[in-house]
């Protein structure tokens, strides 16, 4: 008999399936990409809750088997916050598109890495709002076309992982769905971290994003995200000109001497019991 | 520091503001994380909650606005823990979206609204009933609130209490609606010991996890999703669902989501209604008033029935569900009833609602910020008497 890969044990039996994503998103690897992390690292399913906003990325936690918050639009940063207060022990993810982590959801994501939280923040970059209709994203490269910047985008992108580490995560890192070796390794380094973590993955939206600039194809799609990037060490080497258009990958800073927000937490609640007990 | 002041049997005596007393009812309900943004008049709250929850190994965090100071609550319910946020106006209005949230999963939290002049930035320190009718109606969709009101310190810890075990027992987001005038009054306070407090934890699966349907009702009418961790792991999602938390798009399941949010309160609302009654055997005059606003009506009945005018007060300590039967009866045989709120006209209106077109309604209404005066009301009840 044909025997099932081991990511079905985490997907769950009452979902109907399909998904909603298109064929030929990228959602879908990552999808299988954080399961398979989960899976090598031996953490039991209760023991982690993912959680989300809205958005097409923000669906993963309808289809797989762990604790699973799928809130509203931008906010589920300051969830997971609550939930990883009141229990420190949960390996607590947070899935966000673009949109929902760096326009409406921006002032979470930045807070959030200002107190270290110990959340990984995986970020689905696909440069545009899919679940809406593909209109244009703080993602959105300047001069792409967009359903709301028919013209051509004129709103300069954000750089998610220069936000984070200015902010004061810890643990920042960025790859593509095309590199999805090196985003596993990415995922399994941070889930691991003590501290906010934020890994951006470059993912492709064929059926908006490709359609609308030129690129319905998937395969083609995935190809340039082979051919735009560069690792950050070559990155170093190269001017600013020949970085144009290129996805900088790798990790950006891995720092372990900070404390984590809930442990910081823990300390002070230690320090006012024992001020109390005299 | 000296030793708090005790009752002849042995109850802490406090002379605290009604902020400060919410604090202590919060703690006393089981509170045990607190997620808050400084807004006046409400920042007493969050700063006692900052203070208490540490020493009993609880948590406290200031969030970077409203929007995140719910849904952090709303996260940490979720994890297990009784929850509460305290705001004023305009920070409940941001908090809309996901208070919506919170119906929708049923995930009960405590949401403290110590109401001030508005609409906008409004009057920060003055006081105000006009969110009345925003707890009802705050949030976009369909659902049915639970809010209810207290009139003085004591209450308000008593309150607080009720509060965290109405939201545990509907598992809803229950709003407490303060004013200015009741959080930053200060009142003597009697505590409870621990063990006359009747708590309300929450309500925890007892079958097998495979057979687990999260919000399927477990008793009466109430589901009670389970809290993270125990083994339970089901979708959690602000999309309309079917009984396993799956989003759903099929007629019959989209009207057994919307009526279950709607019916678990409804059908309990005599479980959930609370009022008090003065001089109502024999009125022909009813005063309906809430919060601060009965304060003044209290006064102003004791002065009017020492002039002989038969004129009694409902005072709601629930105000929504709407204590709709209650008014009715009260009001049957009397000529007309006064509704004196701190606002230009919100309670009035279920009021209309629910009284026959034969009474007359007055509406006795003040809005530039400061409390109701008893002679208002007086004023409203002689002239409808002697026009």
């Amino acid at each position: 008999m044909h025997k099932l890969p081991e990511v079905y044990d985490y997907l769950r039996w009452r979902k109907r399936f399909p998904t909603v994503w298109c064929s030929g998103c990228g959602i879908g690897s990552i999808t299988g990409a954080i399961i398979r992390v989960v899976r090598s690292l031996g953490f039991d399913k209760d023991n982690v809750t993912l959680i989300s906003g809205i958005g097409c990325s923000s669906r993963i936690p309808i289809y797989v088997d762990f604790n699973t918050l799928h809130t509203t639009h931008g906010r589920a940063l300051p969830f997971a916050t609550g939930v990883k207060l009141v229990n420190p022990e949960m390996n607590v993810i947070v899935v966000s598109g673009d949109g929902d982590a760096l326009a409406i959801g921006g002032n979470h994501f930045i807070h959030a890495a200002r107190r270290n939280i110990g959340v990984t923040l995986i970020l689905v970059n696909n440069s545009i709002y899919g679940m809406t209709g593909g209109q244009v994203a703080p993602t959105t490269p300047i001069d792409a076309i967009a359903h709301t910047a028919p013209y051509g985008n004129i709103d300069p992108p954000f750089d998610a992982v220069q936000l984070a580490l200015s902010s004061g995560a810890t643990f920042v890192a960025r790859s593509t769905v095309y590199h999805i070796i090196q985003t596993e390794n990415y995922l399994k380094k941070a889930f691991q971290h003590k501290g906010f973590a934020l890994v951006e993955i470059i993912s492709q939206c064929p059926v908006l994003f490709g359609r609308l600039n030129k690129m319905p194809d998937p395969v083609d799609m995935i190809m340039s995200q082979k051919e735009n990037a560069v690792n950050l060490v070559k990155a170093k080497k190269m001017t600013e000109e020949e970085l144009k258009g290129k996805i900088i990958t790798g990790i950006f800073r891995e720092d372990n001497s900070k404390v984590e927000y809930t442990e910081s937490y823990a300390h002070l609640i230690q320090r006012v019991q024992n001020q109390n007990e005299f | 520091m000296p030793l708090p002041r005790t009752t002849a049997d042995g109850h802490p005596i406090m002379f605290v503001q009604g902020n400060e007393a919410c604090v202590q009812g919060a703690i006393a309900a089981g509170c045990r994380f607190f997620a808050g943004y400084p807004i006046t008049p409400s920042s007493e709250i969050a700063e006692g909650m900052s203070r208490e929850l540490p020493k009993i190994g609880g948590t406290f965090i200031q969030m970077e606005d409203e929007i995140a100071s719910i849904a952090a609550i709303i996260g940490g319910s979720a994890a297990g823990a009784k929850s509460m946020t305290a705001t004023s106006g305009p920070g409940f209005s941001l908090m809309q979206e996901n208070i919506g949230y919170a119906y929708i999963v049923e995930i009960p939290i405590v949401i403290i609204n110590v109401q001030r002049g508005g609409p906008s930035t409004g009057l920060p320190t003055k006081l105000s009933q006009s969110d009345t009718m925003q707890a009802r109606w705050g949030t976009h969709g369909d659902y049915t609130a639970i809010a209810i009101a207290p009139s003085s310190i004591q209450e308000v810890y008593d309150m607080t209490i009720d509060a965290f075990n109405l939201a545990e027992k509907y598992s809803t987001p229950v709003i407490l609606l303060m004013d200015e005038l009741i959080g930053h009054m200060r009142e003597k306070l009697i505590l409870k010991h621990d063990c006359e407090l009747e708590l309300r934890e929450r309500c925890l699966p007892e079958v097998p996890t495979e057979w687990y349907v999260p919000y399927k009702s477990q008793t009466n009418l109430v589901s009670h999703p389970a809290p993270f961790g125990m083994g339970y792991r089901y979708s959690v999602t602000g999309l309309i669902h079917d009984t396993t938390g799956f989003p759903t798009q099929i007629s019959a399941e989209i009207k057994s989501n919307l009526e279950s949010i709607r019916n678990k309160i409804i059908t309990h609302r005599q479980d959930i209604w609370k009022w008090q009654e003065y001089y109502t055997e024999d009125m022909k005059y009813l005063i309906i008033a809430y919060g601060s606003a009965a304060r003044a009506a209290r006064d102003a009945i004791e002065t009017m029935r020492a002039k002989r005018i038969k004129v009694g007060l409902i005072e709601l300590k629930t105000i929504w569900p709407f204590p709709d039967n209650p008014i009715k009866k009260l009001a049957y045989h009397t000529k007309a009833v006064f509704v004196a709120e701190n606002n230009m006209g919100q309670l009035i209106h279920p009021v209309r609602e629910v009284l026959p077109e034969r009474i007359d309604i007055i509406g006795v209404q003040r809005y530039d910020g400061r409390p109701l005066e008893p002679m208002e009301i007086i004023r409203a009840v002689k002239e409808e008497i002697y026009a």
